[in-house]
């Protein structure tokens, strides 16, 4: 379990990360908490060149609102989103994804820049930031690009970022009225990649008819998906039992899960939609103003 | 090969060392100091046998690279006691037997040293949840919770309920 040999390169301002990443381009890896990248090059399925650690680099590491949105720098650990009282109570889908992410010693180093960067469809943020319809904010040699999260995972394992970009900033839009949201996952142990897991966040009216939804899922597609059939069949339609069963059972259709050690493609499948009918539900809770 | 001069503190002794740059932080305690208590146990960031302390936080060494360790300050578990005292923490462990064959204690004891000086009086579920990086397979868990409640009442303790116990005939 010895990674291949590599030059570490230790950045100590953005400006000086993108200048690296110029110069190596793809033979270059940033280095942020390392839960995904580190194991990756044990496993020697990853053996970059250069590796360019950022834990130098200051000020990417903060939860703050502002402009509207909930801003989250790319260097925040885990554990300090678990921590946070604003995203406890003000984010609760964003509580519950940071706090089931791998344990609690892997969350004091990992940081949700990496988790999005890596596009691991396995990861949990991706599905969550998908419901929350974030912005992702890349740093390169001509500073910031957002990129919507709908665009930031093209293909399996990618994301949207150029060779020469770094992932600075997450933004997320404050909750409006009657806003809800939930992240439930099922795993086998602590630890493990989710078996599936489903992100809602919806909004309703004053007469409980949704009047927007996003559906993030974890690992039962190649690439982090939303299930977009679900969604449009809860718009415009007042919450139901039959309308959150008839959407839980459009996402199950449009996961596509492989069978694996976790189970079958069949179990998963289903268990995608019994996890859909539940985070639906605990999303219209959290909308009407119920508890947590 | 690239090699790098690393500084850090060990155990409160500052160290100079020299690594490669994808020695893991394991190897480098175990291998270049000698400090063989930290385990090596899945190797894949699963059992937290190499759990040691990072500027206060319990993190997995085998997960991170020695040269990442430049300035920061490591504590291990030869580094708990004091003196030659235990601390609460491994009292804990001897007196509620939270350890058979003792392969996850080091990193069991530096999880719980760390929650305990973040949460005075964690419950059950709290204590469960902190050490769900450290995997034991052979005490079971019921010990080592028992360990650290141990540890708890040693550091935070209550005042005797016996007052009101005794009080009745």
């Amino acid at each position: 379990m010895i990674p291949a040999a590599f030059e570490y390169v230790v950045a100590h301002s953005l400006e000086e990360t993108v200048g690296l990443l110029a110069k190596h381009g793809s033979d270059a890896k940033i280095l942020s908490g390392g839960m995904s990248l580190i194991p990756a090059m044990k496993l020697r399925l990853a053996q970059p060149a250069f590796i360019i650690d950022v834990n130098g680099v200051s000020g990417l590491e903060y939860i703050r609102e502002e402009h509207g949105e909930l801003r989250i720098g790319a260097m925040t650990r885990e554990a300090a989103l678990e921590r946070s009282t604003l995203v406890k109570h003000g984010y609760p889908i964003l509580f519950e994804t940071a706090r089931v992410i791998a344990d609690p010693l892997v969350r004091n180093r990992a940081t949700i820049g990496g988790n999005l960067a890596h596009a691991d469809p396995a990861n949990d943020h991706p599905a969550t930031m998908l419901a929350l319809g974030a912005t992702i904010v890349a740093h390169g040699p001509n500073g910031d690009r957002l990129i919507p999260i709908d665009e930031f995972f093209p293909s399996f394992f990618a994301s949207a970022l150029e060779p020469d970009e770094i992932l600075t900033e997450i933004r997320i839009p404050a909750p409006g009225v009657r806003n809800g949201g939930a992240y439930i996952k099922f795993e086998r142990k602590v630890g493990d990649y989710a078996i599936a897991a489903v992100a809602v966040n919806l909004t309703l009216d004053a007469h409980d008819t949704c009047i927007a939804a996003r559906i993030g899922l974890t690992n039962v597609t190649d690439v982090p998906a939303r299930a977009s059939s679900a969604e449009a069949s809860l718009v415009g339609h007042r919450i139901t039992d039959q309308a959150i069963a008839d959407a839980s059972r459009l996402a199950a259709h449009q996961s596509d899960p492989k069978s694996d050690l976790r189970g079958s493609a069949e179990y998963k499948r289903d268990l995608v939609r019994v996890l859909a009918g539940r985070a639906i539900g605990r999303a219209v809770s959290r909308a009407r103003g119920g508890s947590h | 090969m690239s090699m790098r001069t690393v500084n850090f503190t060990i155990n409160g002794e500052a160290k100079s060392v020299q690594a490669e740059s994808r020695q893991l932080l394991v190897h480098c305690i175990r291998e270049t100091l000698g400090l063989t208590g930290t385990h090596v146990g899945c190797e894949t960031s699963h059992c937290g046998a190499c759990t040691i302390d990072l500027d206060g936080e319990p993190v997995k060494s085998c997960t991170m690279f020695a040269v990442q360790a430049e300035g920061k300050s490591l504590t291990t578990v030869e580094g708990l006691a004091v003196g030659g005292t235990l601390n609460p923490v491994q009292e804990g462990f001897w007196e509620e037997h939270g350890l058979q064959c003792g392969f996850c204690t080091p990193g069991m004891m530096i999880t719980a040293t760390a929650l305990l000086r973040t949460v005075n009086e964690p419950t059950e579920t709290e204590i469960r949840e902190a050490i769900s990086g450290n995997l034991c397979r052979c005490t079971g868990y019921v010990n080592i919770v028992k360990a650290i409640q141990y540890a708890q009442r040693k550091m935070h303790p209550t005042p005797a309920p016996e007052a009101v116990l005794q009080g009745g005939d």
